[in-house]
C-alpha cells in the first residue's frame, strides 16, 4: 500500500452552493461523513488531515510577502487528507466519491514520494 | 459523532435570535450572515475532522466570537441593539453581554420575541408564516417557495418585504407589552395555518408536508415554554396539532397517495403523539373559553380514540361540529359536519346537510365539496351522479396527489 495526499480545492461558488440553506449544509455534511466513514471502514483512511483557513500570506522573498491567496481566486486549497491505496489509479478512483466534486470543487490526488534508501 | 437531524436548521433559528439581541433587529441580515459564516466554518472543519461532541456548542462559540469581532470593529460606525448600546461600548461589559445573549433562557425568549414580531398585524398572514419559517425554522426562501407552490422570486420578495417591516419596528416585540394577548392570538393563528398548510396539501411532497407540521408543533411547544403564552388556547392548539399529526402516517400511503380517514390503516397512527395530544388537551381544559382550537382538538381526539370507523363516536363528533359552527362558522366546518351526520343517519341526511350549507358558494373551488357529494351518492348507489361529482372534484384538484385520489374515486364508480 502507498500513501496519497488528497488536496481539496474549492471555489467560492462551490462553497456557496454547499451552504445555500441550513438544510443544504446538513446534506453536504452528511455526504462528507458518509464518504469519510466509507474510506475508514475499507482501511484507506491514513490521516483525516486538517481543514485550512481560506487566507494567509504568500511569501515570494524578503520583500515579497503579500496577503493571499484571495477568496476570489479560482480555486483555493480547503484542506487535505492522507489515504492509503494500492496505486494512483485506486487512489483516484476512491476520490470519485468525494462530495466536493458534486459542488464543482476538485480533489488533487498526489502520491507521497517514497524514500527508498 | 452522528449529525442530529436538521441540526443546522434548528440551530439557525436559535443563533439568529441570539445575534439579533446583540445587533438589533435592523441588523437582521448581519445576524444571518454571521450564522451562515459559522455554518460554512463548521462544514469545512467537521467534514475533515468529524462532528464534534457538542456541535451546538461549537457553532455557538464560533458565532459568539464573530459577534465580538464585529461589535469591536464596527461599534463606532454602526448602531447595534439600542437596549444594549451602553453595554456594548465598554470592553468590561461587552463579553458578558454576548455570553448572556447565548444563554438558553435568553435565547428562548429572543426566539419568542422574534415569533411575535413576525406576526405583525400589518403583515399578511402568508408573509407571517414565511417569516417564521425563514427566521426561526431556518428554511431558505426556495424551500418555502416549493412548500407553498409559489415561485422562488415571489417568495423572496415576500420575505424581504416582511423583513423590512420588522426592521422598521427598531426593536423586537416586547413580551410584557399591553398588546401581548392580541399578538399571541395572531401567533397562534399563524402557527395553525402553518400546520394546516402541511397537513392539508398545497404541496404534493409528503416529506415537505410532514416537516411543516413538525415545525408548527415545535414552535407551539416553544410558545408553551413561556408562562405568559401557555394559556388554555395555546394548549388546545398544541393538542390539536399532535392529535392530527398522529394520523399523518396513515393519511398518505407508501406510494404517496392520499387515504381518506374512513379507509386508513389505524395501526399506522402514531400512538405516542396521540397520547401527548390527549395530555395537552387535558391541560387546555381550564378557564371559561372554549375556543375553536379546543373543539377541533376534541374532534381529532374522538377520531384518534376510535379503533375503527364503525366504533367512532359520531354523535359526539356531530355535537362538537355544532358547537364549532357557533364559535367559528365556515363552509368547510359545515361540510365536515355533514359527513359526520351521514355516518349516523345515512347518505340521504348527509346530502341534505351538504345542500343546506348556507354559503356553499365559497366552496365552489374546493375539490372536497363535490368529492363529498360523490361519496354520499356512491354510498346510496347513484353511480352516475357520483362519478360526475368526482370528475368535477378532480378538475378542481390543487395538486397531483389530490387529482390521483379523486380520479381513482371516479373510476370506482365506473367499475361497480
Amino acid at each position: 500500500m502507498s500513501q496519497f495526499l488528497y488536496i481539496y480545492r474549492v471555489t467560492a461558488q462551490s462553497r456557496q452552493e454547499a451552504m445555500g440553506t441550513p438544510e443544504r449544509a446538513q446534506q453536504s455534511m452528511q455526504r462528507w461523513m458518509k464518504w469519510m466513514a466509507d474510506l475508514d471502514a475499507k482501511g484507506h483512511l491514513k490521516d483525516r488531515g486538517q481543514p485550512l483557513e481560506n487566507t494567509g500570506k504568500v511569501v515570494r522573498g524578503q520583500n515579497a510577502v503579500v496577503d493571499g491567496p484571495y477568496t476570489e481566486a479560482k480555486d483555493l486549497v480547503g484542506g487535505y487528507t492522507i489515504v492509503e491505496a494500492r496505486d494512483i489509479d485506486q487512489a483516484a478512483e476512491l476520490s470519485l466519491g468525494c462530495p466536493i466534486l458534486a459542488g464543482g470543487g476538485s480533489v488533487e490526488v498526489r502520491p507521497v514520494m517514497k524514500m527508498d534508501m | 459523532m452522528e449529525l442530529s437531524e436538521h441540526l443546522f436548521r434548528r440551530e439557525s433559528g436559535r443563533l439568529v435570535a441570539a445575534l439579533t439581541r446583540i445587533f438589533g433587529i435592523h441588523n437582521l441580515a448581519l445576524a444571518e450572515d454571521v450564522v451562515q459564516d459559522a455554518f460554512c466554518r463548521a462544514l469545512e472543519v467537521w467534514k475533515v475532522r468529524g462532528v464534534p461532541d457538542n456541535p451546538s456548542g461549537w457553532l455557538m462559540a464560533v458565532a459568539k466570537n464573530r459577534a465580538l469581532d464585529i461589535v469591536r470593529r464596527e461599534r463606532t460606525a454602526r448602531t447595534f441593539a439600542p437596549e444594549l448600546a451602553r453595554v456594548l461600548e465598554s470592553e468590561w461589559t461587552l463579553a458578558p453581554a454576548i455570553e448572556e445573549a447565548f444563554a438558553s433562557p435568553v435565547m428562548r425568549d429572543e426566539q419568542l420575541k422574534m415569533m411575535f414580531s413576525c406576526c405583525h398585524p400589518s403583515l399578511p398572514e402568508e408573509t407571517q408564516i414565511a417569516l417564521v419559517l425563514n427566521t426561526l425554522c431556518g428554511f431558505g426562501a426556495s424551500e418555502i417557495a416549493s412548500a407553498f407552490l409559489v415561485g422562488r422570486a415571489a417568495m423572496e420578495k415576500r420575505i424581504s418585504r416582511g423583513k423590512k417591516i420588522l426592521a422598521g419596528e427598531h426593536r423586537l416585540f416586547d413580551l410584557s407589552h399591553a398588546d401581548f394577548d392580541s399578538r399571541l392570538s395572531a401567533v397562534r393563528r399563524a402557527l395553525y395555518l402553518l400546520f394546516s398548510e402541511g397537513y392539508h396539501s398545497a404541496s404534493s411532497e409528503t416529506a415537505v408536508r410532514t416537516e411543516l407540521c413538525g415545525e408548527a408543533i415545535r414552535m407551539t411547544r416553544l410558545l408553551l415554554e413561556a408562562p405568559a403564552a401557555a394559556q388554555p388556547e395555546t394548549y388546545a392548539l398544541a393538542a390539536l396539532m399532535c392529535l392530527h399529526a398522529a394520523r399523518l402516517p396513515g393519511r398518505v400511503d407508501v406510494s404517496g397517495d392520499l387515504n381518506p380517514l374512513l379507509e386508513q390503516d389505524r395501526s399506522r397512527w402514531d400512538r405516542k403523539l396521540a397520547d401527548e395530544g390527549l395530555a395537552l388537551l387535558d391541560r387546555s381544559a381550564t378557564g371559561e373559553v372554549v375556543s375553536a382550537y379546543h373543539l377541533e382538538a376534541a374532534i381529532a381526539a374522538a377520531h384518534d380514540a376510535a379503533p375503527s370507523v364503525a366504533a367512532t363516536n359520531w354523535t359526539a363528533i356531530v355535537q362538537l361540529y355544532d358547537r364549532l359552527m357557533e364559535v367559528a362558522p365556515s363552509p368547510v366546518v359545515a361540510l365536515n359536519r355533514a359527513i359526520a351526520i351521514a355516518q349516523i343517519e345515512g347518505p340521504e341526511s348527509g346530502l341534505e346537510a351538504l345542500h343546506a350549507i348556507p354559503d356553499a358558494g365559497r366552496l365552489s373551488r374546493y375539490p372536497f365539496y363535490p368529492a363529498a357529494l360523490g361519496e354520499l351518492e356512491l354510498r346510496r348507489g347513484n353511480l352516475d351522479a357520483a362519478r360526475s361529482h368526482f370528475s368535477s372534484a378532480a378538475a378542481l384538484a390543487r395538486n397531483p396527489v389530490e387529482r390521483r385520489f379523486l380520479e381513482r374515486r371516479a373510476n370506482v364508480c365506473a367499475t361497480e
